[in-house]
């Protein structure tokens, strides 16, 4: 090897080195800095109490509730649609105009800002649908915000199950929905659950969606009519209007603990599921 | 096991006539020949001879496939398969199919024999049970694995694995059970292992398999095809096929010639 090969192996390794120190750098700076600034004002009575005066003071329970209420209901809408969606491209079509129509439908979607999203479901749902500011509203934007992902996700997945599967299952007399519930879709869910994952994460975190079609009240809902205000709108109210920017950085504390805590739960199922299915 | 003489045997397939064709491609042509119940059939020839084409024809494996044609007969008890009226699960459920590649679900060996039975509405556990450890017993596994049916078929060596495939398969209780060289991935010992098995099953099941190692074809079958390009070029007792044949392409190929 020549001494130009050499030295142009050792930039590369520096550089892709010193990438991935930086990624993984700027990832933990971010983290701390919002927990050093957030993690004073945690409290219990902060994550079980209701706000008083805007949120300068008293917790942020209604926030809290508000926030899971809506990833919940937006995952239990956008799951068994995007997967369905998914199962009906790869297994029930052959490829030609329709499922290519779908996919790009699926995929000019996922680049759509959010905030169109929020403009859309404030038109559609609020307002002519008439569901109002609502856990229903801003749930099914946000459904409709993280269908994409959902498919596109599922559907790798799903065209990563081996062919055998398959065939061994339509060799032993399985129809086309026996194959697919109880051949390919255990393969496939692993998979399916990262696109679920993803869309939970930018359910939990989403701002601009949510604050036209589900509202800000601070008060606590009883129902999915209901209004309410997430913690992502909480704190940008918080910080926007000045009214308190420790409570600012304790609910995006809150916020960043909760996504951790949900991805760690699902990497957990995940790996007993694989453990159990390998 | 003694070749049976002729006039005890039982027409189980009848190919009539049947051309199948790939887009333009043309890969069976007018073949004709019938299958005899509880015999073991081998069809030989070289790659792309059309063998595993015709095998897949049995159980219309091939549907799945776009592009294909098929026209001809394929009758199994004399009722053509090809039927407009013909009903696949039924059809896969007495022709049952063994691949290649010893391939079993990422489950557990209880839930891969399980697998057929339950999608035929198979609920009851006991009965269930009692089917995995008579199909296991029947391919000679059951002493193997009786004490963990719950480990994962993954677990199994590759030979054991294409036991556990045939046994899934004698789970759904077929009556003709295709292999489709199903011990070319499979060491000496395993795959003489699947040949005595065959022997065994031949006494309930009729079995037709599809090989290129013309010893297996010669040691485990009692009668034998020969295919060339899409045609069979010869048919009869592997005996005769292997002793004498009358066609000098059969006897080019049997001799290693070919």
């Amino acid at each position: 090897m020549n001494n130009r090969a050499i030295v142009a192996h050792k930039v590369a390794v520096g550089v892709l080195w010193a990438s991935a120190v930086l990624t993984l750098g700027i990832l933990v700076f971010i983290l701390a800095y919002i927990l050093y600034h957030g993690l004073p004002v945690l409290s219990w009575s902060f994550i079980s109490q209701s706000p008083t005066e805007m949120g300068r003071s008293g917790g942020i329970l209604p926030t809290i509730v508000g926030t899971f209420a809506l990833t919940i209901l937006a995952l239990a809408i956008a799951t068994p649609l995007g997967v369905g969606t998914a199962i009906f491209l790869t297994e029930y079509t052959r490829p030609g105009p329709l499922t290519r129509v779908v996919r790009f439908g699926a995929e000019s979607l996922a680049g759509v800002p959010s905030i169109i999203f929020g403009l859309f479901g404030f038109m559609f749902f609020v307002i002519y649908l008439g569901l109002g500011w609502s856990i229903l509203s801003g749930a099914l934007t946000l459904a409709a915000m993280i269908l994409p992902t959902i498919i596109r996700t599922s559907e790798e997945a799903i065209r990563a199950v081996p062919d055998s599967y398959r065939e061994i299952s339509f060799a032993l007399g399985g129809t086309r929905w026996q194959t697919v519930t109880r051949a390919v879709l255990p393969s496939a869910l692993p998979g399916i659950l990262t696109g679920v994952m993803l869309g939970m994460g930018r359910s939990i975190g989403e701002t601009a969606a949510v604050i036209f079609t589900a509202g800000s009240t601070l008060r606590l809902p009883t129902s999915v009519t209901d209004p309410v205000r997430t913690m992502a709108v909480h704190f940008y109210i918080l910080a926007r209007e000045g009214i308190s920017m420790p409570n600012a950085y304790g609910t995006a504390a809150i916020l960043v603990i909760s996504i951790l805590a949900v991805n760690f739960v699902a990497y957990w199922l995940m790996q007993r599921f694989i453990a159990r299915h390998s | 096991m003694a070749i049976r003489q002729p006039n005890e045997l039982h027409p189980k397939v009848e190919v009539k006539d049947l051309d199948l064709y790939y887009g333009q491609h043309q890969a069976l042509k007018k073949v004709s020949l019938t299958f005899y119940a509880n015999q073991v059939t081998a069809i030989i020839g070289p790659s792309g001879c059309g063998k595993s084409t015709l095998l897949r024809c049995l159980n219309r494996m091939n549907d799945t496939i776009p592009g294909i044609r098929v026209e001809g007969r394929v009758a199994l008890d004399g009722t053509d398969i090809y039927g407009r009226r013909q009903d696949l699960t039924r059809l896969r459920k007495s022709v049952g199919m063994v691949f290649q590649r010893p391939n079993v679900f990422p489950l557990s060996i209880l839930d891969n024999v399980a697998y057929g039975p339950k999608v035929h509405g198979l609920k009851d556990r006991a009965r269930l049970s009692e089917i995995v450890e008579r199909s296991l017993a029947a391919v000679g596994l059951w002493g193997e694995v009786r004490e963990r049916l719950n480990v994962s078929a993954l677990e199994l060596s590759l030979g054991n694995r294409q036991l556990l495939c045939l046994a899934r398969l004698v789970a759904v209780e077929p009556e003709v059970i295709l292999l489709d060289e199903p011990a070319s991935a499979l060491d000496p010992i395993s795959t003489l292992r699947i040949e005595e098995l065959m022997r065994e099953l031949q006494k309930e099941y009729t079995i037709i398999i599809v090989t290129h190692n013309m010893q297996q074809a010669a040691r485990a079958s009692d009668r034998t095809a020969f295919m060339l390009s899409g045609e069979l070029v010869e048919y009869g007792e592997t005996r005769q096929i292997f002793t004498n044949p009358r066609d000098t392409r059969t006897e080019r190929y049997v001799t290693g010639k070919l």
